[in-house]
């Protein structure tokens, strides 16, 4: 193999698995030290520079960090990282006077916003502080898009989604709300240098199945369902409730009917339990909550009698899946199932419209009539017109319309300069040596096995009254240093110089892990199998030196590396060096 | 400062035959410099026992004084230990296999513990032929007393302080051969895969089998001009044809290299495969192995691997012809035999 090109940023950054998988790619651990510290407001600030909600995230995000978390691999369950997140968030200080200040004197260039969700926010702040005049037009009475309209106030209270939206909203940003856009052409017809679309996703699916014309008045649309709530036009449903869907938007729903009256209140799904496309820790609310699931079940008939809905029928099915991992479900033959119902939540997926987008712009549409966006600038074929969050390539999530807003943000920025939107620029890095004395770090190095804190909910009974109640109590501050210790500092690397080392093999004896072997170079797929422990997880990459002495290379495992820094601390020539890598991605703010 | 390992380990470690992982051999966080080869050669203990797939409660690991003496602490955290006087490890070790016999015993020693201080038990403990493995960590230096010349630092090498050493030094391999070894290697820190092969057929012989393992002391003796540095011993080591090592259990597969000059049966019933390369040792003739080592002095080269090997060791056991059983197996009535069997003794006597 070629020796690593550790001044290649991407390489460290790989190693940091939760930073790498987070689509902002916030320093998670650079953080989460923080907390640990008690710093919470500069562990808020670090979030949000980086992914603009931190208190929203802290209970909402999709966490694609945490799968990605080193600590799964070594003992079983992530760092908590989301809900330390949240940690910051509740016990930080007054941080407006941190906010970056947004100039009097703008800088002559207009920019429209369509949508005021978490990528048009996104954007807003980026620019803001540029000295950008920014226009935001959004259909509901206040920002916050679908954070505010589809996310129930029990998962997210309303006031710190307004807190979040307000420090952007501060940003001197002329928001225009119950505005509905229905022609993107009287924007652009307003001349202004850019405009982002982040309408998001706001078309629910809806199953046509018999029946359906007289039960109208009880089958609703999920996502319209739900922001009929969080506006006040609905609460109340009846008592039997099927929920039709596996996602999280049917675990809102049938959580938001329980608490809206509802007492037989039953998820039905086509899939089974596992392939349910829900995240794990939203599927095991609802369960605590009381709710079934009836999975491997295909939603058949709307059964009205008397003009009136009685429920539905539902066929039985079995899973089976082709070599390829493709699924079919293929039905049991047993008779139809009959369920009561009152009224029916159909929350089967979303997709995004553009009906009031003119087809005559210079915007190309593909075959499925969804614009043609670059996936690095979210520029449109319209070189003025940028999408971004569910808008730019379908449902997605939050922190992923984060990441989209920061990119456009850049784009729109170099395109007002007159600068080429392609040329990117490079993500802000750092590399600095912890060592403090002989054996001394600056980070904690000591890695103790401690299973993941489980957050405090509040008591069932009054959640059930209350669909404003928020369940999650959140980290207390002592709970929350230990979770945080669990984090293996990944981005701390292990950094290797090979002039110094002298091949005593110290470090390859003291790593609790064995992933350091010294041995002749080879091909990768051989090296894998003659190493100290065997380099399985091909995922994670091979940290290779140049040739030694004796001619042999080191070669590290990044697998399950524990950064404990015992190598390093070993090591009698400092060959090994413990160095802090930080990885910002680059944003229009410093 | 780390003060503990990680509890974590690698998921994928390969088990031995009892199912433990390398970690069931392994001992407390080391408290040696960085560096220094004594935690290699821990390491190279520490998988050797698990390729045997020892059990742990069935070692005994024995040291006397010394930065050596300290390393079984970082091994075999689960096996038995003692800890015992400077140079006197080889007469408590005779004590403790006399009693029972069916422990593994491994002595740890240093080129200070056993050339200097313990010259003397040394010297009787291998012409007793006594069934053990004796470590030495030489590193030709007196590393816990900041590095003066020991007994086995070559003359004109010189450790940090720079002054060149006067003396002859002693060869504990040459030595051990003298005085009747019927094991005799030397080995090198840096070199695990010679030496946990060596430690593996050691551990199988039946008898006394020295294994003098050069281990740089980074701290005092890793000199330019030491002849015991990483540098020096990399580039002037010679070894003796390569060991294969096939415990008893392990079936002989051809994934073994082809070509073995010997393939000696060890008394466990193990297999002990030598490579020769192009040289003149015999490893089962005691005058053309004390040959080789002179010849390689001569040309200031280290001669390294198995260097002798008696095929038909008797050790102090079959010499003594004692008990087979461990004596805290035996009854009282056995060890007491009582009043009768004395005056039948005393009788035999007139």
């Amino acid at each position: 193999m070629k020796a690593t090109n550790i001044k290649n940023p991407e390489y460290f950054h790989k190693v940091v698995d939760c930073q790498y998988a987070c689509p902002a790619h916030t320093p998670v651990p650079e953080y989460i030290r923080l907390i640990a510290a008690q710093r919470y407001s500069d562990a808020y600030m670090i979030n949000w520079y980086s992914n603009v909600f931190p208190g929203v995230l802290g209970r909402t995000c999709d966490r694609p960090c945490e799968p990605a978390c080193r600590r799964v691999r070594v003992e079983e369950q992530p760092v908590a990282i989301c809900r330390l997140k949240r940690v910051a968030a509740d016990n930080k200080d007054d941080i407006r006077d941190r906010l970056p200040t947004v100039p009097r004197k703008k800088n002559g260039k207009r920019i429209a916003l369509i949508g005021a969700g978490p990528a048009s926010l996104t954007v807003a702040r980026d620019l803001a502080p540029l000295g950008y005049s920014i226009d935001v037009f959004d259909n509901q009475f206040a920002g916050g898009g679908m954070m505010r309209s589809q996310i129930p106030s029990f998962r997210l209270p309303i006031s710190v989604l307004d807190e979040e939206v307000n420090y952007i909203l501060d940003m001197d940003i002329n928001a225009t709300f119950d505005v509905q856009v229905d022609s993107l052409k009287d924007v652009l017809e307003k001349d202004y240098d850019a405009v982002f679309v982040g309408t998001g996703a706001p078309r629910g699916k809806g199953l046509n199945l018999p029946g359906l014309e007289d039960a109208r008045d009880h089958v609703h649309l999920g996502i319209d369902w739900l922001a009929s709530v969080a506006f006040e036009h609905t609460d109340k449903i009846g008592k039997r409730v099927l929920v039709l869907g596996g996602g999280n938007t049917a675990m809102d729903c049938c959580r938001t009917s329980m608490r809206l009256g509802g007492k037989d209140v039953r998820v039905v799904v086509r899939s089974p339990f596992e392939d349910m496309k829900a995240s794990p820790w939203e599927k095991e609310d609802a369960m605590a909550e009381g709710i079934p699931f009836y999975n491997n079940h295909v939603p058949k008939e709307f059964v009205v009698e008397g003009g009136k809905l009685k429920g539905m029928t539902f066929e039985k099915v079995e899973a089976h899946y082709d070599a390829d991992g493709k699924r079919s479900l293929i039905p049991t033959g047993e008779d139809l199932v009959f369920m009561e119902a009152d009224d029916v939540l159909m929350a089967i997926g979303q997709e995004n419209a553009f009906p009031w987008i003119e087809r005559d712009l210079g915007i190309e549409f593909d075959k499925w009539d969804m614009p043609v966006v670059d996936k690095t600038t979210f520029q449109s074929t319209n070189p003025k017109v940028f999408f971004g969050g569910d808008a730019a390539f379908g449902p997605e999530n939050v922190i992923t319309a984060v990441a989209h807003g920061h990119q456009a943000a850049i784009s729109i920025d170099l395109l007002c300069q007159g600068k080429a939107v392609s040329k990117r620029p490079p993500p802000m890095t750092n590399l600095a040596s912890q060592k403090m004395g002989v054996h001394e770090w600056s980070y904690d190095n000591a890695v103790a096995p401690d299973q993941r804190y489980a957050v405090p909910h509040a008591p069932l009974d009054k959640l059930l009254k209350d669909r404003r109640l928020e369940v999650e109590l959140g980290f207390d501050p002592s709970t929350g240093y230990k979770e945080a210790e669990r984090c293996l500092n990944c981005d701390v690397q292990t950094v290797f110089e090979e002039v110094r080392c002298i091949e005593c093999d110290a470090c390859v004896d003291i790593c609790p892990t064995d992933c350091i072997t010294f041995t002749a170079n080879g091909p990768e797929e051989e090296l894998r199998t003659r190493l100290s422990a065997p380099a399985k997880e091909l995922s994670q990459d091979l940290y290779v030196s140049e040739a030694l002495p004796t001619t042999r290379v080191m070669v590290k495992d990044e697998n399950v590396c524990l950064h404990c820094g015992l190598c390093a601390e070993r090591c009698p020539t400092g060959a090994w060096d413990m160095q802090k890598f930080l990885y910002n991605v680059s944003g229009t703010l410093a | 400062m780390s003060y503990q390992i990680p509890k974590f380990r690698h998921p994928d470690l390969p088990v031995n035959d009892l199912g433990y992982t390398k970690a069931a051999y392994e001992g407390s966080i080391s408290t040696l410099c960085a560096g220094c080869g004594h935690d290699s050669i821990s390491g190279a203990i520490v998988r050797a026992c698990h390729e045997l797939s020892l059990e742990p409660h069935k070692i005994a690991k024995l040291s006397g004084i010394g930065c050596s003496s300290k390393t079984p602490t970082y091994f075999l955290g689960k096996s038995h230990g003692f800890n015992s006087v400077h140079g006197r490890m080889p007469s408590v070790v005779t004590g403790a296999a006399m009693a029972n016999r069916d422990l593994l015993y491994l002595g740890v020693s240093g080129d200070g513990d056993t050339a200097s201080i313990g010259m003397g038990q040394f010297a009787h403990v291998v012409r007793r032929n006594l069934n053990m493995v004796y470590i030495v960590m030489n590193n030709g230096c007196y590393g816990l007393t900041k590095g003066q010349d020991s007994a086995t630092a070559d003359e004109g090498s010189a450790s940090k302080k720079g002054d060149a050493n006067p003396f002859s030094a002693i060869d504990l391999c040459a030595t051990a051969l003298q005085m009747g070894a019927t094991f005799v290697a030397r080995s090198f820190s840096g070199d695990k895969e010679q030496l946990v092969p060596l430690i593996k057929a050691a551990m199988s012989h039946r008898g006394f089998a020295l294994i003098d393992v050069i281990s740089p002391c980074v701290t005092f003796n890793n000199t330019a001009a030491s002849t015991k540095s990483y540098e020096f011993v990399r580039d002037h080591a010679e070894a003796t044809g390569t060991v294969d090592f096939v415990p008893m259990r392990q079936e002989i597969t051809t994934s073994s290299r082809p070509g073995a000059a010997h393939e000696v049966t060890m008394h466990d019933g193990s297999v002990l495969r030598l490579y020769e390369d192009a040289d003149t040792l015999n490893p089962f003739d005691r005058r053309s192995a004390m040959m080789a080592l002179m010849d390689h002095q001569h040309e200031g080269t280290i001669l390294t691997g198995l260097i002798y090997l008696d095929k038909n060791s008797r050790d102090l056991h079959d010499v003594l012809q004692t008990s087979h059983r461990p004596l805290n197996q035996l009854e009282e009535s056995e060890l007491c035999p009582g009043n009768k069997m004395l005056l039948n003794i005393n009788a035999s006597l007139r």
